[in-house]
């Protein structure tokens, strides 16, 4: 055990370029799936949240089922889809880097819409009757809570994006780890155990940790600030 | 604004699942000042509140507000609760304009004056949150203020301030109504309602059994369950008795 | 509403982080096909050697897939890939007989090799794959298999029934079908000391041995043919024919045939070109 950190640690000092490129294109996969499913989860579940419909409970519990679908089966999905066989197969999306945000967002959505709508009915409970008395429409009444409430979303997201980043299911099926052009962290640790190279693989795992490290401590970092600046 | 919004409130019912609030409430609010709404601890005032202003949909029986059915779109209604968005005290207010369809320079003039009318044109940029209770009663009531409001309902309004506070918030509530708004103010403090109110209506278990002037009626209530609430001899088993 | 537009700015601004880091880094080549194809021959080091040789000659960028011998298959049969190149000769046969390939070019052999524990409880070093198979299962010694369709496995397969073993009926708890790919399948045996066949290439280039050695070698029967495919372009339209065609025309020409001869590990030559001899 001692030998395979001491080489780790070897093997982690003379990291080359080619690591930098995966854990770049890890980074870009997972933000931008985030970053999109961001955009459609939060208003999704801040809808969800602020306006009464028939069928809300069965949405909710829609969502927060969907937060544990395995990567997998999304990966699965989604392979069947962007497959030139497939529905989708139009796109010429299966193993590009395009088909691995697609998957992870798939992923996400539901989780950062479960969260968002937790967060934001929590904030409905004391300020929606005041909102509703200003007279405003349940679209702009979502806007306001998830200003309100964003501080908290924050948290949401970083999970979302914790998730994302760590998860090698989705990625492998829908990028087919290809050297150079769909490998990332998790199917790169993945293949470096498959090849018995467990100290590069431990490397690798210490640099994803590092950067899940990196991206959560500077979101909190700006959060507490802008939490210091705006209460 | 008008000089009096009259409220008709006829066989006004409303009820959660099994359990009645208001067992058909009839009244008619036709002065220009202050009415105020008293009652014991779920007697149904502050529902009847939310009745009035659209927030809460009866079960039966109607209400009438001016020519409508429904309260003006400037109605404000200020909560115990100031319920302020964490945003800057000059954005609460902004909010409340929103949907009013005001052009942008006349929102912000609003905003500046809303801000400067309760005492805060200096903390316009400051978080709402951070204010002090006091504060942000005041931007709560700003923001109703910059709505230009022809109906102004309060729900205790100062329940939770010292009496400095207090007393600053009825001179912006006698302000507003001065000014043409119509008040409506639930309230158990009954020094404050007869600060402000030019008249009273006691409910009693989801019944107004009273409704007169502000003096006559806190002094020699002619219902003897106003009597009671006034007198604190029967404050929550009337409900059961007349249900 | 100022601060809602700032909301939903603040909101977007991850996305548009993400948008602008999506400018692509390198330059990509003109054009670019997707191999189908094993993982022995991607975690042997083959292609990190082979590819660049070929783009640079080419000007055709190669994005591989590794995946087992059934579904890299499976793959070119979908469309989503444009060559496959693989190591089942009865497989390929089929897959050109159905159509989805108009020719299947062999390009090289490795070769199979049994590794199992140092001290050999079934004494199966240096039999023939048959015997050495016959004596494991008799010794019910722990043996790992892939069982993953992959060519490696169909291989075993046959091995067992050229052994004139009933797999169904002996196989018992000795008997670990892993449903992986070499390494992993290499990675249990070496953690539960068990013999398991491999070939040579991942072998050499696998760290995580632990006490396992090679065994049995050199068996004739132990040769394993590498062929390739263009997916048929009347079966998928998108399928970029013609630089794929000058891939597999590489492979099996004298530069691409001396490419895959020169690349060894440790010294050692781990594919051996035989595009001609075929």
């Amino acid at each position: 055990m001692f030998q395979t950190l001491e080489e780790t640690f070897r093997r982690l000092a003379a990291l080359d370029p080619e690591v930098v490129a995966i854990a770049g294109l890890s980074l870009r996969v997972s933000l931008s799936a985030v970053g999109l499913g961001t955009l459609v989860g939060v208003p999704l579940g801040a809808l969800v949240a602020v306006s009464a419909f028939p069928g809300r409970r069965l949405v909710t519990g829609c969502l927060n089922a969907a937060m544990g679908l395995p990567p997998v089966v999304i990966g699965l999905v989604l392979y069947l889809l962007l497959s030139r066989s497939g529905p989708l197969g139009g796109l010429g999306l299966l193993f590009t880097p395009g088909a691995m945000i697609a998957a992870q967002t798939v992923l996400v959505v539901p989780l950062i819409a479960a969260l968002a709508r937790q967060i934001v009915a929590d904030a409905e409970e004391h300020l929606g009757e005041q909102l509703r008395s200003l007279g405003l429409g349940p679209a702009r009444r979502a806007a306001i809570l998830i200003y309100d409430t964003r501080f908290s979303l924050v948290t949401a997201i970083l999970a979302a994006f914790g998730r994302a980043i760590s998860e090698i299911g989705a990625v492998l099926v829908v990028g087919g780890n290809i050297d150079g052009h769909t490998r990332t962290m998790t199917t790169a640790i993945s293949l470096e155990t498959q090849k018995g190279d467990l100290p590069l693989a431990l490397a690798l795992g210490l640099v994803l940790i590092a950067i899940v490290l990196v991206v959560s401590a500077t979101a909190t970092l700006l959060r507490s600030h802008a939490m210091r600046a705006y209460g | 604004m008008s000089a009096a919004l009259p409220i008709v409130i006829e066989g006004l019912r409303y009820r959660v699942g099994d359990m009645p609030i208001l067992n058909g409430i009839d009244m008619s609010v036709t002065s220009s000042g202050i009415t105020a709404i008293i009652g014991a601890n779920g007697a149904g005032k502050s529902v009847l509140l939310r009745l009035i202003d659209g927030l809460l949909a009866p079960t039966g029986g109607t209400i009438r507000i001016g020519p409508s059915d429904r309260p003006p779109p400037s109605t404000a209604f200020v909560f115990q609760r100031p319920g302020l968005v964490r945003a800057s005290a000059a954005a609460n207010v902004a909010l409340a304009l929103a949907p009013l369809g005001l052009g942008a320079g006349e929102r912000a003039e609003r905003v500046r004056a809303a801000l400067r009318h309760v005492g805060l044109a200096e903390r316009a940029g400051a978080p709402a949150t951070r204010l002090s209770g006091g504060e942000q009663q005041r931007l709560a009531l700003a923001r109703a203020w910059a709505r230009a409001p022809d109906l102004l309902l309060l729900d205790e309004p100062t329940a939770n301030l010292d009496p400095a506070s207090s007393h600053v918030i009825e001179d912006l509530v006698a302000s507003m109504a001065v000014a043409g708004t119509k008040v409506v103010l639930v309230s158990h403090n009954l020094g404050q309602v007869m600060r402000l109110a030019e008249d009273v209506v006691v409910l009693a278990a989801g019944l107004a059994v009273e409704h007169g002037p502000v003096r006559s009626t806190l002094s020699s209530p002619r219902s003897p369950q106003a009597r009671a609430y006034l007198t604190g001899e029967m404050p929550w088993t009337s409900f059961a008795a007349l249900s | 509403m100022d601060f809602l537009r700032r909301s939903l700015l603040s909101f977007g601004l991850l996305a548009a982080v993400s948008g602008l880091s999506s400018a692509p880094g390198v330059a990509e080549p003109a054009e670019t096909i997707t191999v189908a194809s094993t993982t022995s021959t991607e975690q042997s080091g083959l292609f990190k050697e082979l590819l660049p040789a070929f783009t640079q000659a080419s000007g055709i960028g190669v994005k591989v897939v590794a995946l087992g011998t059934g579904q890299a298959l499976d793959a070119a049969r979908r469309g989503d890939a444009d060559v496959a190149l693989v190591h089942d000769t009865a497989a390929e046969e089929k897959f050109v007989g159905e159509g989805w390939s108009t020719k299947r070019y062999p390009v090289m052999y490795n070769d199979f090799v049994i590794v199992g524990p140092k001290d050999d409880p079934a004494g199966a070093a240096g039999a023939s794959v048959v015997e050495a198979l016959r004596k494991i299962a008799a010794a019910k010694a722990p043996f790992v298999s892939r069982g993953d369709r992959s060519g490696t496995h169909s291989a075993e397969l046959r091995y067992w029934k050229e052994a004139g073993l009933d797999l169904g009926a002996v196989r018992g708890d000795w008997y670990k079908d892993v449903g992986q790919g070499m390494g992993p399948a290499l990675n249990t045996a070496s953690a539960a000391n068990a013999y398991v066949l491999s070939d040579r290439g991942t072998w050499l280039s696998f760290k995580n041995r632990g006490d396992l050695k090679i065994l049995v070698e050199g068996d004739k029967r132990l040769f394993n043919q590498y062929g390739v495919m263009v997916v048929n372009p009347e079966k998928h339209p998108h399928v970029k024919a013609k630089a794929a065609q000058a891939f597999v025309d590489w492979l099996v020409s004298a530069p691409g045939q001396a490419a895959i001869a020169a690349y060894l590990i440790n010294g050692e030559q781990l594919f051996f070109p035989n595009a001609e001899a075929r």
